[in-house]
């Protein structure tokens, strides 16, 4: 049986009609794993996670994932890529791992992220950045850059990454595959070595749309343990998914500026294709993205320098000197921002303008169903080229910072290929907790585009 | 020498006894415990660990903040305050910084500024060259009292704080036991030279020390005595006293010097992103206060105005709620039982009976009924028996009269007791002292 470039979905439906074993799966990927890592480091640590005996009724029994290297996993080495975390031992699991494993996921290993999720290349790991399967001279965009490299050079079928602004978007994008940051809170942050707090959002890599709606399924909800996560109902995304309907798209001029000339294109041919699917396109005004830059860089340090504070070397090992350069700068410029006399003009500040952009989301909401922008002003960066940029991310997030900030959920897919032969990727924005809406769309432009081939494209490659 | 008038406020920390902490499941009952066994990931600040906060700990915060007459904050939130230290495993406090659950009280006159839910830290233990560090008391509840700097002298500070323990205790949401650290006061302490109040109150001095590791009212006492001589004198030579931290050293009985202004902390406080900001609506507030139990003020105020007790009585009573509802459980017992019928004044009687320890609470309630009304039921007395016995002690002791007459009128006692001698107990001694008045006169 044929393995490669099955979907987890297809991966399931042989798994029951008993076509293929779980174990076969499991050693199919750890194999491809291994051999490939050396090229992509896409992974830091393997897991030897042969399904045993789980119950085959499970809705993910026998799948395996990769899981970015933030999510605590219990008696698996955990770092954040960070290496004052080298040789943390979770003692407990996080609820979006617990989830899966409980649903009969496998895990293959813990993907490679820039350290601490400081960043949008996967270039700030203090284990060396993952490189981009397109093109290895390349970053794969991050911080969940493992997980995207994972899943486009189908190392594993799908994975879990993490966001707190394009996090999952922007290496999503970069690398071809289907990303979906969820909303605020719909995905419980417990166990997810925490970078922003009023921004981190786990959320699914996959594939294929219906791959994404059946992860994001499995690890929503509410969690006793982490007080932000929502008590909304959870839909049935795949059944929303499905649903025949035609959709509201807003065009946001302001998103249009300072695009890359071949990705501004590539969302132009979009909006043509949507169009001619009997959708209807509105040009839309929102805020200027650069207000979300600043908004969310005050109120990201901040917590990054609240949230890093118990690293001070007495526990973990390894004391303040283990922390990389970025983490470092953002801890000092959140200790400023939070400073006696600088709180009201910044973080207070930034907390009044985060209402503002909330506000403005809202309105655009009440005219179309969806907002429609690409994830990312240009195309896969050669390595390095981060070091130019003093707000690499920031900049690099531009467009997704917005959804980040007012916690709203987003997706990315692909949709061409830029004259490089890189993909480029198109973003849907979504209301509160409207995921449905985000996957019917997305599923819609699948359907229409297979992704203009762009997924099959990447893991050709590795075939 | 010039004269100066205190000026001292008070930090109480108390530590609540919920169940469970403050921010997880782990027991808040550490006392005792083998170190760093009563711990959780939430409450060891591991990574990615989150708080979420105990509905109880909320409402007993809210309710000390009512027993103190405050206002309650509708909305209120939890904030990060930063400060390192071995024992502050996350590196920040979860604390409440400017919307703290309860607000503007009072007690006894004395202005209460606020009231608010934090988490304690964990302890460490000096061994040698090695400091230990046990988690098992971190993220325990702790609710943060804070007075205005209203208190002018010694006494004050310690009758208020008496009477902030007993409402505690009665609100039953904490052991409130200083020694076990459960209940800790921090005063901090200046001289003013300004004597009318209102004029010191708006011109506070330029200076405050604070005192900590105060584990009993009376050392409380003592370090606030022993502050006050200290920074009279420092003031008498023409010189500030250092705004600082100071301990006190209860053996040596004197503070000393622990961190100076110089060295004071910027906490950066934000607000705490994983714990959603607290709503109450009116109802959920009135809800919580219609929990309060009656407080001391008010039960001494009704047990002087219903049963006409004496103050040193109420003191003593209401001062432990379980003695407070002992005798109001007790005394009603007696009423409905038939043989104390012919006793009059039960209510009074049986505080008497209590305050003087004639009988005992550590009984069930029909044990000390039983008891009182064997104490306190009127003899029957045989009226010609009891007139010819008093006529014949007269009789018989002559000089005794006659020094009683005098103006020695201790010898009633002698009286009294050869009468009731005489009669083997049988007489009520109040209405023998009468009677003995009568034929002496």
């Amino acid at each position: 049986m044929e393995i490669f470039g099955k979907s987890l979905t297809e991966l399931k439906a042989l798994l029951d009609e008993k076509k293929i074993s779980a174990k076969e799966v499991f050693s199919y990927f750890s194999s491809r794993g291994k051999k490939y890592n050396e090229d992509l480091n896409a992974y830091l640590t393997f897991i030897d996670d042969k399904p045993k005996g789980s119950d085959p009724s499970l809705a993910l029994f026998g799948l395996p994932l990769a899981v970015k290297d933030n999510f605590c996993t219990k008696d698996i080495r955990t770092t954040a890529s960070a290496k004052v975390l080298d040789d943390f031992i979770p003692q407990y699991e996080s609820t979006v791992t617990r989830k899966l494993k409980e649903a009969g996921a496998v895990f293959l290993g813990k993907t490679n992220m820039d350290a601490w999720a400081h960043g949008s290349s996967t270039e700030t790991s203090d284990y060396g950045p993952t490189k981009n399967p397109w093109d290895t001279t390349r970053a794969p965009g991050g911080s969940s850059g493992g997980t995207a490299a994972a899943v486009s050079a189908y190392l594993a079928p799908g994975g879990i990454g993490s966001e707190t602004a394009g996090s999952i978007r922007q290496p999503a994008s970069w690398c071809g595959i289907v990303g979906l940051k969820p909303t605020y809170g719909r995905v419980s942050r417990y166990g997810v070595i925490a970078m922003g707090s009023s921004f981190d959002c786990p959320g699914p890599m996959t594939q294929t749309v219906e791959d994404a709606a059946f992860l994001l399924q499995t690890i929503v909800g509410k969690d006793p343990y982490d007080a932000t996560t929502s008590e909304t109902k959870v839909p049935e995304y795949s059944k929303q998914m499905k649903e025949k309907r035609k959709l509201r798209f807003g065009l946001p001029e302001e998103y249009m500026k300072g695009l890359d000339a071949e990705v501004e294109k590539k969302i132009l041919e979009s909006v043509a294709v949507l169009e001619k699917m009997g959708h209807s396109i509105k040009k839309v005004s929102l805020l200027d993205p650069k207000y979300s830059i600043s908004v969310y860089t005050i109120l990201q340090r901040a917590e990054v320098s609240s949230n890093l504070a118990r690293y001070d070397g007495v526990r973990f090992g390894n004391g303040r000197s283990a922390f990389g350069k970025e983490a470092k700068r953002r801890m000092m410029l959140g200790t400023y921002t939070l400073s006696h006399g600088y709180y009201d003009a910044f973080y207070k500040k930034a907390q009044k303008i985060k209402t503002l952009i909330i506000n403005d989301l809202q309105r655009v909401f009440l005219d179309v169903d969806l907002i429609m922008a690409a994830p990312t002003p240009m195309t896969a960066l050669k390595l390095g080229e981060f070091e130019k940029y003093p707000f690499f991310g920031e900049t690099m997030d531009i467009l997704n910072e917005a959804a980040a900030v007012a916690g709203t959920p987003a997706i990315s897919v692909p949709c061409g290929l830029d004259k490089n032969g890189l993909p480029v990727g198109l973003q849907f924005m979504g209301n509160y907790f409207d995921e449905g809406l985000l996957l019917n769309a997305a599923y819609q432009f699948e359907q229409e585009t297979n992704f203009f081939d762009v997924i099959k494209m990447g893991r050709e490659k590795y075939k | 020498m010039n004269s100066y008038t205190p000026v001292i406020g008070l930090e109480i920390h108390v530590e609540l006894k919920t169940k469970s902490k403050i921010f997880c499941q782990c027991s808040a009952d550490y006392f005792g415990k083998v170190p760093n066994t009563n711990t959780c990931p939430v409450c060891l600040g591991m990574p990615g660990a989150l708080p979420v906060p105990n509905r109880t700990a909320i409402e007993w915060t809210i309710k000390i903040g009512q027993a103190l007459g405050c206002t309650i904050n509708k909305h209120s939130k939890f904030d990060r305050k930063h400060y390192y230290y071995p024992d502050l495993p996350k590196g920040y406090q979860i604390s409440q910084y400017d919307e703290p659950f309860a607000v503007s009280g009072n007690l006894m006159g004395f202005g209460i500024t606020r009231v608010h839910l934090e988490e304690d830290t964990g302890k460490l233990t000096h061994a040698g060259d090695d400091t230990l560090v046990d988690f098992n008391r971190s993220s325990v509840p702790l609710v943060e009292i804070v007075t205005e700097p209203d208190f002018d002298s010694v006494e004050d500070v310690k009758a208020f704080l008496e009477e902030l323990h007993t409402i505690i205790k009665y609100l039953d949401v904490s052991d409130a036991n200083m020694e076990e650290g459960s209940m800790r006061i921090e005063p901090n302490i200046s001289l003013s030279v300004i004597a009318d109040k209102a004029e010191r109150m708006k011109h506070l001095p330029n200076y405050k020390v604070e005192v900590k590791n105060i584990n009993s009212f009376n050392f409380a006492k003592k370090a606030i005595e022993y502050e006050l001589i200290r920074q009279a004198g420092i003031l008498d030579a023409g010189k500030t006293p250092a705004q600082e931290t100071r301990g006190y050293n209860e053996d040596k009985k004197i503070t000393y010097s622990q961190r100076s202004k110089e060295e004071a902390q910027d906490y950066r406080y934000f607000p705490e992103p994983d714990i959603p900001p607290i709503e109450l609506t009116d109802k959920e507030i009135a809800d919580i206060k219609a929990t309060l139990p009656e407080l001391p003020a008010a039960k001494r105020e009704r047990f002087m105005k219903d049963f006409g007790l004496k103050e040193n009585e109420v003191k003593i009573l209401v001062g432990d709620r379980s003695i407070a509802d002992y005798y109001e459980s007790v005394f009603s017992k007696i009423k409905l039982n038939r043989a104390s019928s012919d006793i009059e004044n039960i209510e009074k009687l049986t505080a008497s009976a209590i305050v003087n320890k004639r009988i005992s609470i550590n009984q069930s309630l029909d044990e000390f009924t039983e008891q009182f009304i064997e104490v306190y039921k009127p003899v029957e007395v045989d009226e010609d028996k009891l007139s010819s016995v008093i006529a014949s002690i007269i009789e018989n002791n002559p000089k005794q009269v006659e020094q009683y007459k005098s103006g020695k009128t201790g010898l009633m006692g002698f009286f009294i007791g050869q009468v009731m001698k005489e009669m083997k107990g049988q007489a009520d001694p109040q209405a023998l002292q009468k009677l003995i008045i009568e034929k002496l006169s």
